[in-house]
C-alpha cells in the first residue's frame, strides 16, 4: 500500500529524520493561514500517489499570499497523473545547496534489501542510473544480519559527502532502516534529501511503500486503507483477499491466478485487434470462498465501463463449485443483464457445470478453451451476440 | 527418471489439518506420492487421511526418516514452518502459502540457501511428476507422462498449458510452479538447468511473465548452454504501465522487467515464444 507523501514523512519523523515543517490543507484560504505561519515562502505540493509531480505542474513555489492563494485555487481539485487534487502539503520553503538521493528497496534479483544512495537526486533519477551508472550507488543488506555501519560510511565516502555532514546521514540512514523494516516496507525513498545552505540535512520529499502481505501486523497502517487506495474498489477489494486494479476497457474480468490474469488481459486486446479491453485486472488468488467470488462480481459489475464479464477460472487449489456458487449468488442478488462468459476447469469443474446448468440463470455462456472463451467476450462486448 | 524427487523422496505435510492441507495430502496420496506424515502442532498422536500427525517437524522427521515436506501453513507462520523444516533436516521444502510478507521471505530464503537446503516457491502449486508423484497442488488428472518440461512462474498458467499439451497427446517429465512472488527459492533458470541434464526432458515449455529479471537471466542460460527446444510464453504485454510510486523500482529494476524485453531476450536466445498459452502444444511439436 502506499502512503501519501505527508504521511511517509510523518513516519519518517518518527523515526528521526528532519522533514520541513508543514500543514495538510484542503482550502486555498486554509493554505493562505498555513503559509502564514511558516514565514511566508513556502511549497505548495499535491498530494497524489503518484510520481513525478513536479513534471506537471504539481509542485509550487510562493512566496507572498496572493501567489499562495493563486497557486493553493489552480492545484486543489485539478488533475495529476490520474488523481484529483483534494489535499496540499505545504512546507516551508528550503534553501537547496545539493540534492542527494536516498532509498531502501527490495532487489528480487539478489533476494535481498538494496540501500540505494546518490549526488544526483531529482526526478530523473532513474535516467541517470541507467546512464550513468556509477553516480548511483548500491549497498546490498544482508537480510540476517541488517544494515551495518561500515556501509554507511563506505557510502558517505563513495558519495564525496563533507566530513562534518557524515554522522548526520548516518543518523538518517539508520533512521530510513528502521523505518523500513518496522514498517515491513517495499520502499522507503528520500528524493531529495536535501544538503541546506546552511549545511544541514533535510528530507524534502518522502515515499514509503508499505507490503500488502504485512498488513495484518501493521494494524496503524492498515486503518489507512480506505483513503490510499486509487479507486475505491480497489479498498473494498484488498478487504476481500482480493488484487484488483481499475482499467479502461470494457471486459470486466475475474481469473485466479496473476499470470492467467495478465495473458486473459494480453488475449482480449489481441484477438480484438485492440476494438476492447479488459475493464480491470482481478485476481481472486488461491482457495477463494464463495463470498469472496461473489464480492469480486460485485465489484466487477458495479463498474459502469462493463460491458461483458468473462470468468476463467482453473481449479488447483480453487474450487470451482465454490466460484459457480458464488457467481449464482452474486448474479441473483444484483439481477444484471450483462453477459457472463463463463469457463471453469481443474477441481470440481463438473459440478461447478451443474450448478451452473441447474441455476438457470440468464445470460450465460460457457466457454471452452481460452481461446474460444476470449472469442465470446469479444463478441458479446461488441454486441455481435444476442444472448 | 523426474528432477528434484526419486524412490527415495519421503515427504511431510505441514499443516496437514487445514482445509487446503488435508484436501490435497489426501489427493497426493491417491496420486501415489510417498506422504509420510503430517505436523501439526497440539495434534501430534492422532491421524489425518492415514497418516501420523506429529507436533514437531523433527518428531515426524525421527519417527518417518522424511526429507522432504510440502507446506500448507497459513502466511503469518509459514517462515516460521520453514525455519522448522530446514532445522530439522529436510532438504526439500515446497511452500505452497500466498501471502507471505516479503521481509520475512528475504530472511528465509537467506538461511535456506545458506543451509544448502533446496525450497521450491512459496505462492507456488509445487511439483508435479505425472504418473509417479504429485508435492504440491497441480491437478494430477490433467497431466500425463512424457518428454516436456513444463517451468511457470504462475501456477493457473502452468495448468492451461499442462491441460493443452495432454489434450493432444504430449506429456510431461515434470511440470514444476517456482512461484509468483518477487522472493522465491528457486529461479527459472535452476530449472532450467535441471531440465538440460535430465534424460527424460526433450522440450520445455517456459512460462514467464513481467516483472524481475528471472526470463532475462533464463534467456542467458538458453544462449549458452540450452541444447533442448524451448518454447516460451510471457504473460503481461498489455498490463498497464501502472502509476510506479518512487524511483528506486525503475532503478532496480533498469528495462529488462517488460513482457517485450523478456520476449526479445528469450527469442534473441533461440527459444520459441507462442502467442498465447494454447498454441505452446503446436509450437512445441514443430
Amino acid at each position: 500500500m502506499k502512503l501519501y507523501e505527508f504521511q511517509s514523512k510523518a513516519y519518517f519523523a518518527d523515526f528521526g529524520i528532519p522533514i520541513p515543517a508543514s500543514h495538510l490543507v484542503e482550502t486555498p484560504e486554509q493554505t493562505v493561514e498555513a503559509a502564514k505561519t511558516l514565514g511566508g515562502r513556502v511549497v505548495l505540493k499535491a498530494q497524489v500517489l503518484a510520481s513525478n509531480r513536479d513534471r506537471v505542474g504539481g509542485i509550487r513555489y510562493a512566496d507572498n499570499p496572493d501567489d499562495v492563494y493563486k497557486h493553493a485555487q489552480i492545484l486543489l481539485g485539478s488533475e495529476i497523473h490520474g488523481f484529483t487534487v483534494q489535499k496540499l502539503l505545504v512546507d516551508e520553503a528550503i534553501d537547496i545547496q545539493e540534492r542527494l538521493y536516498l532509498a531502501i528497496t527490495n532487489d528480487r534479483v539478489s533476494g535481498r534489501p538494496v540501500l540505494i544512495a546518490s549526488t544526483q537526486g531529482g526526478t530523473y533519477i532513474e535516467d541517470i542510473a541507467l546512464q550513468d551508472p556509477e553516480t548511483v550507488l548500491w549497498e546490498h543488506i544482508d537480510p540476517l544480519i541488517g544494515l551495518r555501519d561500515y556501509q554507511i560510511r563506505r557510502l558517505c565516502s563513495n558519495l564525496n559527502l563533507p566530513r562534518d555532514l557524515w554522522k548526520d546521514f548516518h543518523r538518517i540512514t539508520w533512521g530510513l532502516y528502521r523505518c523500513y523494516t518496522n514498517c515491513d516496507a517495499t520502499l522507503v525513498e528520500i528524493n531529495p534529501l536535501v544538503i541546506t545552505t546552511e549545511h544541514t540535512f533535510i528530507a524534502v520529499d518522502g515515499k514509503l511503500v508499505v507490503d500488502d502481505n504485512a498488513l495484518f501486523r501493521q494494524p496503524e497502517i492498515a486503518t489507512l486503507l480506505q483513503t490510499n487506495v486509487g479507486h475505491r474498489s480497489e479498498a473494498t477489494a484488498l478487504e476481500a483477499g482480493l488484487t484488483y486494479i481499475k482499467l479502461a476497457g470494457q471486459i470486466g474480468c475475474m481469473v485466479n491466478g496473476a499470470g492467467m490474469a495478465m495473458t486473459v488481459m494480453d488475449m482480449i486486446r489481441r484477438y480484438s485487434n485492440n476494438q476492447v479491453g479488459p475493464a480491470n485486472f482481478l485476481d481472486i488468488r488461491g482457495g477463494a470462498t464463495s463470498e469472496r467470488i461473489a464480492t469480486a462480481l460485485d465489484i466487477i459489475l458495479s463498474d459502469a465501463d462493463v460491458q461483458t464479464v468473462l470468468i476463467s477460472i482453473f481449479g488447483g487449489i480453487t474450487h470451482c463449485d465454490v466460484v459457480a456458487r458464488g457467481i449464482i449468488a452474486a448474479v441473483e442478488n444484483i439481477n444484471t443483464t450483462i453477459p457472463l462468459v463463463i469457463r471453469l476447469k481443474g477441481t470440481n469443474a463438473e459440478l461447478a457445470r451443474s450448478l451452473l446448468q441447474d441455476s438457470q440463470l440468464p445470460h450465460l455462456i460457457i466457454g471452452d478453451s481460452l481461446m474460444n472463451t476470449v472469442h465470446k467476450a469479444i463478441m458479446a462486448a461488441e454486441g455481435h451476440m444476442h444472448v | 527418471m523426474s528432477i528434484l524427487i526419486d524412490d527415495e523422496t519421503r515427504i511431510l505435510v505441514q499443516g496437514i489439518t487445514g482445509r487446503e492441507g488435508r484436501l490435497h495430502a489426501e489427493q497426493m496420496i491417491h496420486y501415489g506420492t510417498q506422504i509420510v506424515g503430517g505436523v501439526a502442532p497440539g495434534k501430534g498422536g492422532e491421524w489425518a487421511v492415514g497418516k501420523p500427525i506429529f507436533d514437531t517437524v523433527s518428531a515426524a522427521v525421527k519417527a518417518t526418516g522424511a526429507n522432504t515436506s510440502v507446506i500448507f501453513v497459513p502466511p503469518r507462520h509459514a517462515t516460521d514452518a520453514i525455519y522448522e523444516a530446514v532445522e530439522a533436516g529436510i532438504q526439500l521444502l515446497i511452500c505452497i502459502t500466498e501471502g507471505i510478507p516479503i521481509q520475512d521471505m528475504m530472511q528465509v530464503n537467506d538461511y535456506v540457501h545458506r543451509q544448502n537446503c533446496r525450497l521450491i516457491g512459496p505462492n507456488c502449486p509445487g511439483l508435479l511428476i505425472p504418473d509417479y508423484a504429485k508435492i504440491g497442488i497441480i491437478p494430477g488428472n490433467i497431466a500425463m507422462p512424457g518428454n516436456v518440461g513444463v517451468v511457470s512462474r504462475s501456477g493457473t498458467l502452468s495448468y492451461e498449458v499442462i491441460n493443452a499439451l495432454t489434450q493432444i497427446g504430449i506429456g510431461q517429465s515434470t511440470c514444476i510452479g517456482i512461484g509468483g512472488d518477487p522472493i522465491i527459492g528457486t529461479r527459472m533458470v535452476e530449472v532450467l538447468e535441471m531440465f538440460e541434464a535430465d534424460p527424460q526432458t526433450e522440450a520445455v515449455a517456459l512460462l514467464g511473465e513481467i516483472g524481475g529479471r528471472s526470463e532475462i537471466t533464463a534467456a542467458d542460460y538458453i544462449r549458452s548452454h540450452m541444447t533442448k527446444r524451448i518454447v516460451a510464453f510471457v504473460a503481461g504485454n498489455s498490463a498497464p504501465e501502472g502509476r510506479r510510486m518512487g524511483h528506486a523500482g525503475a532503478i532496480v529494476a533498469g528495462k529488462d522487467g517488460t513482457a517485450q524485453a523478456k520476449i526479445a531476450a528469450l527469442s534473441a536466445a533461440g527459444a520459441v515464444i507462442a502467442e498465447h498459452p494454447e498454441q505452446i502444444p503446436e509450437l512445441i511439436i514443430q
